[in-house]
Parts: structure tokens; C-alpha cells; sequence
């Protein structure tokens, strides 16, 4: 069976010598929600510039679902529906027509694509505002007609560039059941987001790009193994003066109501509480200090710096 | 994409073009109809009636037709221009760029876009005429032909232009700089005739005479120059711009970066 992308040493180089990508490769099963993370400027807009055309690749290969976007690049745009970072529909047209015309792009005769457009904006919550001009909506409800037009020709590889930018924490979850829906009904979706949590909720694998290098390429699974250590902050009741010792345990005091600690992936937290109990702490509450995804992130691209700078 | 696909396609984009231009009438259909009826008023009977006869016939006869053509090459050229533009400036472009519908079909969808806006004007601003002049017509084939020709060949600039352009200022450099000069030395308000050899001999590089000269001749039957010559020049004229304009489109200039 076919990926649903597989991208083959993939290179870029602008008109004014910037190496924007240099040489990526991954593969995206079918069925699969992918995460590609990268920190800005690390060429995840331009790999998706190039697998939808916007951008062209300087070497390597593209395929989507088997085909070579080389060699019938309109065959390959027929399994592809793209949501950009950026709002890129008329200001000026109706949600009703703007999909319309997208499906008319596609060769879906106007009563189908009418259909279609129903659809997308009943599921979406649009519906009511499809004749209104595509200005007058809010920045959420522009995200979910450009997911809506997106749709539109029943892509099987869905491309979202940072589907969920500036939109609020209730709409994103209502989007992220939207997406998970989809996928579970056959569509490849691959992801860039800067909320290191939604990919880690919603994605199976994961590629971190940077510097226009793929530095990771693995299941969100075995990446998140790969953290033996969590950082919890707890809540005490009594006020502190100066961080417990706990064997096994390193704790720093964080205010006098709070004490971070650090615990290995193997260790019980049980250990913990009846060490701190039979010090006299009270812990009240305890909260991860951070996202796990968020700190493997910034490891692996400090790492990929520092193996950079000690190149250089 | 097979061609009921393309075809579909195609219609989308026309379709898309055409109700953009009659939801904004305001600015795209009732100015050129205010300026020609001013045209007229002005040209026709005022000063015309004082003027006398040009080329043999009366001057509100004479400057009728180069005032239908020159709204048609106005406004295809600026319906192209402008949407165009638009659409790379807001990005929407972009929709039609990752579809799977080819450059041509693209090309072709503006274009036609653009010709319907010009022909539209046209016939609106050929019956704003008919209440000033008394026009004929000496050979409809030759009058639908030149007319189809133009408004196709200032829609493929429109396009190029609008390619080119990275700011609104840079869609009205071409219009003023270079296609109002044009139209006005194109034989619109006189004869070639009175220019004599040498500077008639200039105008004749000039595009817009032949095709103000043919149409003319299509209505009236006069013209200054020849209408086979005229023809060949118009169709060597879209010829280049289409293979120019397919050609930007196809290598993506300042649409694909």
C-alpha cells in the first residue's frame, strides 16, 4: 500500500540563496494523523508550499498516495485539500459561494457541490451566516470555512497549517472532534500547530523539522518514552522556608507555598507523599510544571542547534 | 481532469467573475456609461456640431465608434487588471493555484471574464448612442469580430499586468501611462488623414488605431487604414499576449515562489 505522502530528500533554495529545506524525507501512512512541528522558520509552511504546489522544490521527490507530483501534479491535487496559516479566500464573497466556486474548481458540478457546501457549513456551524460576506465572520469562524473549503472535493490527505491559531480553548476542542472525526472516517490529516498539546492529543506520529532538517521521526508514543523524567509542582498548606530532602526525589522550593519536583519515570509517587507526610507536608494539589511534548520539543531543538553551532 | 471537469471549471471561474463585477455595478458599470454620455454631449453635439465632417461623415458619427471601442478596451483591460490583483492581493488566488485546474483554464476564465465586462459596457454604452447619433452598420461579421478581438486582447494585457503588479498603484500606471495616451492617439476623435505622412506613419504602430479604424469600418464602412492589415495585427497581437500570459502563469511569476 501507498503512503499517503512520501516526501524523498526534498530540498529548497530560494532565489537569494536561503536553504530553506535541505534534504527532508518522511513518510505519512494512510489513515494517519501527523504531526509536523518546528519552531517559526523552520520550512514547515514551505513543505507545505511545496506538497500543494505554492512553493517549487529545488530536488527530490514528492508522492501522494503513489503519485509523483512530477509527473501528474493535477491527479496528485485531486487527493489534496490544504488549510493555510493564513485567511487566502475574498473578503468580499459569500461562505456559500466561496465553497461553491472552490468545488467548481475541482470539475463538482454546481448542484453537487451545493450539497457539499451545505454540509460542511451545517457541520462546521456555519450554516446560518452562508450568505453573509466572508468579512463579516470572526477569526474562529474564518478558521473553520477555510477547513469547510478545504473539504470541499473529499480530499483523502488533508493538509492543516496551523489550523487552530488564535482561536478560543472551546472552539478548538469542538474543532479538534471535528478533525478526529474525519480522520477516523479514512482521511490522512497531517498537522503543524505551535499548541504542542494538540498534537499530542490528536497525533499518532510525529516529524520535527528545523533549520530546514527533519531532527525527529517517530510515533508520538515512543517520542513521549523517550522522557524518563517529569517535573510536577505541588501546593503545600504550610508555609516553606526551605525545600524538603526526599531521597530520590531532587525538590526545589518554588515559593512558600510550592515546591517543584523532579521524578524519574520509573519511580512511584507514592514514595514521594509518604516521605513529604512524615516531614509534616501537607500537599493540597499537584500539577505537570509543563507539557511533556513541549520540553522533548525544546530539547530536540536545542540539540539540533548545538550540533549546528559545533559544525560551524 | 477530464473535460466536463475542465468545463465546469471554466463556467466557476466566469461565473465567479461576472457576479463580481454586477455586485460592484456602481464602480464597474455606470461610470463609463456617465463619461461616454459626457463623450457625446461634449464631443458630438457641442463641439462636433461646429467641427463639420470628418473622413466624410459627420464628426458625432465619426467619434461614435472610437467611443464604443475605447469603453470596451477600457473596461476589459481593467476588469482583468483589477480581479486579478485582487485575488493575489487577498491570497485567493491560491484556490486556484493548489486545484487541479490548469494555468490555460485559469487564463482562459479571466480572460472571458473580462471580455464579458467589455462587451457588456460596449453594448450598454452602443445604445447611450443610439440617442446621439445615427448608427449604422455597414458588415455585422466584421463589427463582432473586431470587437470579440480587442476586448480579448486588452483582457490577456489586463492579466499580464496584473501578474507584474505588486501594488494597487502598479494596476493603474499601465491604464493611464500608457492605454489613455493610446486610445486618445488611436484615431478615436480624428482622421490619420490629418496628421500627415510622417506623424501618420508614427500612428500606425500604435495598436488601438486599427482596431477604433476597423470597427469603424464595420459600422460606417470608412476607415483609414486596411481592414485585412488591421485583422492580422489584432490576431498577431492576442496570439503573443496569450502565449505571454500562459507563459507567466505556467512558470508561476510572482504567484509561486
Amino acid at each position: 500500500m501507498h503512503a499517503a505522502l512520501a516526501v524523498e530528500q526534498v530540498t529548497k533554495r530560494y532565489d537569494n540563496g536561503f536553504e530553506a529545506l535541505k534534504g527532508i524525507s518522511f513518510n505519512v501512512a494512510q489513515g494517519d494523523f501527523f504531526a509536523l512541528l518546528g519552531p517559526n522558520g523552520a520550512g514547515k509552511s514551505t513543505t507545505i508550499g511545496i506538497i500543494s504546489s505554492l512553493v517549487r522544490k529545488s530536488g527530490g521527490a514528492i508522492k501522494v498516495f503513489g503519485v509523483d507530483i512530477d509527473e501528474d501534479f493535477s491527479a496528485a491535487k485531486q487527493l489534496i485539500g490544504v488549510v493555510p496559516q493564513e485567511f487566502n479566500f475574498s473578503q468580499f464573497e459569500k461562505l456559500i459561494d466561496i465553497l461553491v466556486h472552490q468545488a467548481g474548481y475541482y470539475g463538482i458540478p454546481y448542484r453537487e457541490a451545493l450539497a457539499l457546501a451545505e454540509r460542511y457549513l451545517k457541520q462546521l456551524g456555519l450554516w446560518e451566516r452562508k450568505d453573509q460576506a466572508a468579512r463579516t465572520l470572526s477569526g474562529g469562524m474564518k478558521r473553520r470555512l477555510m477547513i469547510a473549503r478545504a473539504l470541499m472535493h473529499s480530499p483523502k490527505l488533508l493538509i492543516l497549517d496551523e489550523p487552530t491559531a488564535g482561536v478560543d480553548i472551546e472552539l478548538r476542542r469542538s474543532m479538534w472532534e471535528f478533525l478526529q472525526e474525519i480522520n477516523r472516517q479514512g482521511t490522512t490529516i497531517i498537522l503543524t500547530t505551535h499548541y504542542l498539546e494538540e498534537a499530542e492529543s490528536l497525533c499518532r506520529n510525529i516529524a520535527i523539522i528545523d533549520h530546514g532538517r527533519i531532527v525527529e521521526n517517530t510515533s508520538m508514543k515512543s517520542l513521549l518514552k523517550q522522557l524518563n523524567k517529569e517535573h510536577f509542582v505541588l501546593d503545600v498548606s504550610q508555609p516553606l522556608t526551605s525545600a524538603p530532602l526526599v531521597e530520590g526525589y531532587p525538590i526545589a522550593l518554588r515559593d512558600e507555598q510550592s515546591i517543584e519536583v523532579e521524578v524519574e519515570q520509573s519511580r512511584s509517587l507514592n514514595a514521594l507523599f509518604t516521605q513529604l507526610s512524615e516531614q509534616g507536608i501537607d500537599v493540597v494539589s499537584m500539577r505537570n510544571k509543563s507539557n511533556r511534548l513541549e520540553e522533548l520539543f525544546l530539547s530536540l531543538v536545542d540539540a539540533s542547534l548545538d550540533s549546528k553551532q559545533g559544525a560551524a | 481532469m477530464n473535460s466536463q471537469q475542465l468545463w465546469i471549471a471554466f463556467v466557476t471561474i466566469v461565473h465567479r467573475e461576472i457576479r463580481r463585477f454586477l455586485r460592484i455595478w456602481p464602480q464597474t458599470l455606470l461610470p463609463p456609461v456617465i463619461t461616454m454620455v459626457l463623450y457625446f454631449v461634449i464631443f458630438g453635439k457641442l463641439i462636433g456640431g461646429r467641427i463639420g465632417d470628418m473622413a466624410g461623415l459627420p464628426y458625432i458619427q465619426f467619434v461614435a465608434p472610437g467611443l464604443i471601442m475605447m469603453s470596451v478596451i477600457t473596461n476589459s483591460y481593467s476588469n482583468v487588471v483589477s480581479s486579478f490583483f485582487s485575488s493575489k492581493f487577498q491570497k485567493n488566488i491560491e484556490e486556484l493555484l493548489v486545484s487541479p485546474t490548469p494555468n490555460a483554464i485559469i487564463l482562459a476564465g479571466y480572460v472571458a471574464g473580462g471580455m464579458c465586462r467589455g462587451l457588456g459596457v460596449g453594448l450598454i454604452v452602443t445604445c447611450v448612442a443610439i440617442f446621439f447619433a445615427d448608427l449604422s452598420l455597414h458588415s455585422l461579421p466584421i463589427t463582432i469580430a473586431i470587437v470579440l478581438m480587442t476586448s480579448l486582447t486588452f483582457s490577456l494585457a489586463g492579466l499580464i499586468n496584473a501578474v507584474f503588479a505588486g501594488s494597487f498603484d502598479d494596476i493603474s500606471i499601465i491604464p493611464t501611462f500608457v492605454l489613455t495616451p493610446l486610445t486618445y492617439l488611436g484615431g478615436v476623435f480624428y482622421s490619420i488623414g490629418l496628421l500627415g505622412s510622417f506623424w501618420g506613419s508614427v500612428s500606425l504602430a500604435n495598436p488601438i488605431l486599427y482596431m477604433v479604424n476597423a470597427f469603424r469600418y464595420g459600422l460606417t464602412g470608412i476607415t483609414d487604414i486596411n481592414i485585412v492589415w488591421a485583422f492580422a495585427m489584432l490576431a498577431l497581437f492576442s496570439a503573443a499576449l496569450f502565449c505571454w500570459a500562459l507563459y507567466l502563469l505556467e512558470r508561476g511569476s510572482k504567484l509561486r515562489s
